[in-house]
């Protein structure tokens, strides 16, 4: 009862906090914040071959510029931040009683995904004008790239849920497109269509959320929304909690939507990071974070964001144990670690601060990971397997560096980010959600451990042991232009954590959105020490497969255990039999009543009236004295009629 | 006055105006047979505007000469045209249009 207290109490003061005001100052700006990266996109989509050669320039200026106001934003706010400043700028469905209008809401929540998407997405594409120099559509690519940060800022930025759409399927088409980069080759098409068919399906729920609240609140607003959701009894914030999680699940690569993920490598290595660090997998997490306000009044809606966390991060990392291929032994990593941010968000507001702090220093860390491993691949002649590589130490320096500390960052090992962001959320488990917690709890320490074990893996078999290149590799350092937003992300990686963290300092600059946890951490708690230990055994463990024994060129065959993993846990195998045959099936028996039942039918009738009408055209004989005898016995039989009737 | 005469005399130039057109079979014999018919309406409308004292059958009887000459316009134009056509004017020949 105390909780439930505590619960409203924190949602009265959640409330007050929400009522944002119009936006004054430099605020007033934010437009731009969007403006610049699609100008960016339009410019070099639209400017045909003439932009050929300064393209890169502005695609990378573009987010750079949106970062520096972005900066700006922020220290406004922060001046006096228990406020959001909301800018209102066109009304954009103005229908009597639907009113949408087209807002910026710039609070503490958003900001901070402002600051991540531009900052991080920035170093991004300026890596890319290394990576994709010798690439003849290189333009294109960063159109795209721009397209893809003005679509996130728009998702993050939007303050109505129709709004927040737009981005949101912004963010799809962007990463179709930029998946589907190198569409002559036909993995990669086929790649870029199931991330996107796989994407209609969360956003299917997304829609009906949205549908949802029109009917229910007359308004898709925030503030109206979750003005609303409180006077409108739990069975619709339960129905709303689980229809925002089904959306979370498409984008976020959540179980049971999380097969795109994987095949989603095939894009040009900085779009993997791109996606995995700044922009599309955070959505979801965003998306159920900002809607906190729905989530507090559904408990069965939260848990079933614990659960789908939680089933998620071990899914993860187990896949991620498994893979040879470097870039999707990283993204069975990135499914696991967003497994661990949404279990955060299941957490209410003991879990929302850390999964948002998990989430930005995991912007660092994996975008420095891909970075690094696509400047291991760009130096390998494109060869993606970690049994093709082995002691490349000496030979990239730079990059095995901000590898080296993008690992400790993600490995849980103090004082790196992730012992600071992922131990609460672990901790939390405990604590909410009584005797499943502990269920949940235990499993997320588990992941701990895989965590620590997958990543000691792939640093050992990328930069250690013999050397198992192919013939005729030259590994080579990057240039400066990619090594250089490596740094700067390794110092990212390295510190994210301990600064959000320590002091509270996220805690006290989101608190007026995601409220406070109810019971304080310390730095050390017991489930984080387990979670250590658990890391420390994962990194051992690590080294004894991989480190002292040296590693076969070819993989090995492998236990049952390790076949699945390999084959993603089976997650296509079971789309394929439990959705896609199916539909095949129900497709061809609808083809087959359709051709039987529906055609014959219509068919049978045609028929029926085609022979009946060719029987009776026999009455037309062309002999006018007939017709004349017939008009005779007409008109006699009317007169008689109405004889009859007079009488 | 009584109309039996008269509307006796129009029934039986009404019969044999009908029996005309379904038995004969050159089409101008059939155009005179439904003037015929056309004139004995035309006399018992005529015949009983006198009986009742007023103009409305008279007036009535105009109209249909009217029309009757009009029609007469357009059918023999018509039959014109056929005859020249098939060198007949016999409507059971002209039975083209048919199944």
């Amino acid at each position: 009862m105390t909780t439930l207290t505590g619960t409203v109490l924190a949602d009265a003061a959640r409330a007050q906090a929400l009522t944002a005001v119009p936006a004054t100052g430099a605020l007033k700006l934010s437009w731009l914040l969007l403006a610049f990266p699609l100008f960016g996109a339009a410019v070099l989509l639209l400017g045909g071959r003439r932009t050929d050669r300064w393209g890169h320039l502005l695609g990378c200026a573009a987010p750079v510029a949106a970062f520096g106001y972005g900066v700006t934003a922020f220290f406004t706010l922060l001046g006096d931040r228990d406020r959001s400043q909301d800018q209102h700028l066109y009304s954009w469905i103005p229908v009597a009683h639907f009113q949408v209008s087209v807002g910026l809401l710039v609070d503490p929540l958003s900001i901070c995904f402002v600051l991540l998407i531009t900052g991080v997405g920035s170093l991004i594409i300026i890596y890319s004008v290394g990576y994709m120099w010798h690439d003849s559509d290189r333009r294109r690519f960063f159109g795209y790239m721009n397209l893809f940060v003005a679509a996130m800022l728009l998702l993050v930025l939007a303050d109505n849920y129709l709004v927040l759409y737009v981005g949101w399927e912004g963010v799809g088409l962007a990463s179709y497109l930029l998946i589907g980069f190198w569409q002559f080759r036909s993995s990669a098409a086929v790649a870029a269509k199931k991330a996107f068919v796989v994407n209609r399906v969360g956003d299917a729920g997304l829609t009906i959320a949205i549908f949802l609240m029109f009917a229910e609140f007359g308004t898709t607003s925030l503030t109206g929304v979750f003005g609303g959701v409180r006077s409108a009894g739990s069975g619709v914030a339960t129905a709303l909690g689980f229809l925002l999680l089904l959306g979370a699940c498409g984008k976020s690569a959540q179980v049971p939507l999380q097969s795109w993920l994987l095949d989603a490598m095939e894009g040009p290595t900085p779009v993997s990071a791109l996606i995995h660090a700044a922009t599309m997998v955070t959505a979801g997490v965003y998306l159920l974070v900002r809607s906190n306000p729905i989530l507090a009044l559904a408990p069965d809606a939260r848990m079933a964001v614990a659960i789908v966390g939680t089933v998620t991060l071990l899914f993860g990392g187990i896949i991620a144990c498994a893979k040879d291929d470097i870039k999707r032994s990283l993204a069975g990593s990135t499914i696991s670690q967003i497994g661990y941010m949404t279990l955060g968000a299941g957490l209410g507001p003991e879990g929302y601060v850390f999964a948002i702090a998990l989430l930005l220093s995991h912007g660092f860390f994996k975008a420095g990971l891909f970075l690094g491993a696509g400047s291991v691949i760009h130096g390998m002649d494109d060869e993606q397997d970690m049994r093709r590589y082995g002691g490349l130490a000496r030979f990239l320096p730079v990059t095995y560096v901000t590898f080296g500390l993008a690992y400790l960052g993600i490995s849980g090992i103090p004082p790196f980010s992730e012992f600071f962001t992922k131990d609460p959320i672990i901790d939390g488990d405990f604590t909410e959600h009584g005797t499943g917690g502990w269920v949940l709890g235990i499993c997320a320490l588990i992941g701990a451990g895989l965590t620590a074990f997958y990543m000691t893996r792939m640093l050992l078999m990328t930069w250690h042991g013999r050397r198992r290149w192919a013939e005729g590799a030259h590994p080579h350092e990057s240039p400066p232009v990619m090594t250089g937003p490596m740094i700067l992300l390794a110092i990212g990686s390295v510190g994210a954590g301990a600064f959000l963290i320590i002091n509270d300092r996220l805690q006290g600059f989101l608190a007026p959105v995601v409220g406070v946890p109810p019971v304080p951490h310390g730095l050390f708690s017991t489930a984080g020490i387990v979670a250590l230990v658990l890391a420390l055994a994962g990194i051992g463990l690590g080294w004894v497969m991989y480190g002292r024994v040296p590693v076969p060129a070819t993989a090995p065959r492998g236990s049952f255990p390790v076949v699945a993993a390999r084959k993603d846990l089976y997650g296509d195998a079971f789309n394929e039999s439990v959705v896609m045959r199916p539909g095949q099936w129900l497709t061809r028996l609808s083809v087959y009543f359709d051709n039987r039942d529906i055609d014959g039918l219509v068919n049978t009738i045609a028929a029926a009236v085609g022979g009946t009408s060719g029987r009776l055209r026999r009455i037309q004989t062309g002999f006018v004295r007939s017709y004349a005898l017939s008009m005779l016995f007409g008109a006699a039989v009317l007169v008689a009629l109405l004889l009859a009737v007079r009488l | 006055m009584s109309p039996v005469h008269y509307v006796a005399l129009s029934v039986i130039l009404f019969v044999i105006g009908g029996v005309g057109v379904l038995v004969r079979r050159n089409a101008i014999v059939v155009f005179m047979c439904i003037e015929l018919m056309l004139n004995a309406c035309n006399l018992a409308f005529v015949a009983f505007a006198r009986m009742h004292g007023n103009l409305d059958g008279q007036v009535i009887a105009f109209f249909v000469m009217v029309v009757a000459a009009a029609e007469v316009v357009v059918g023999l134009a018509i039959l014109m045209a056929i005859y020249r056509a098939r060198r007949s004017a016999s409507v059971d020949d002209a039975s083209l249009l048919k199944y």
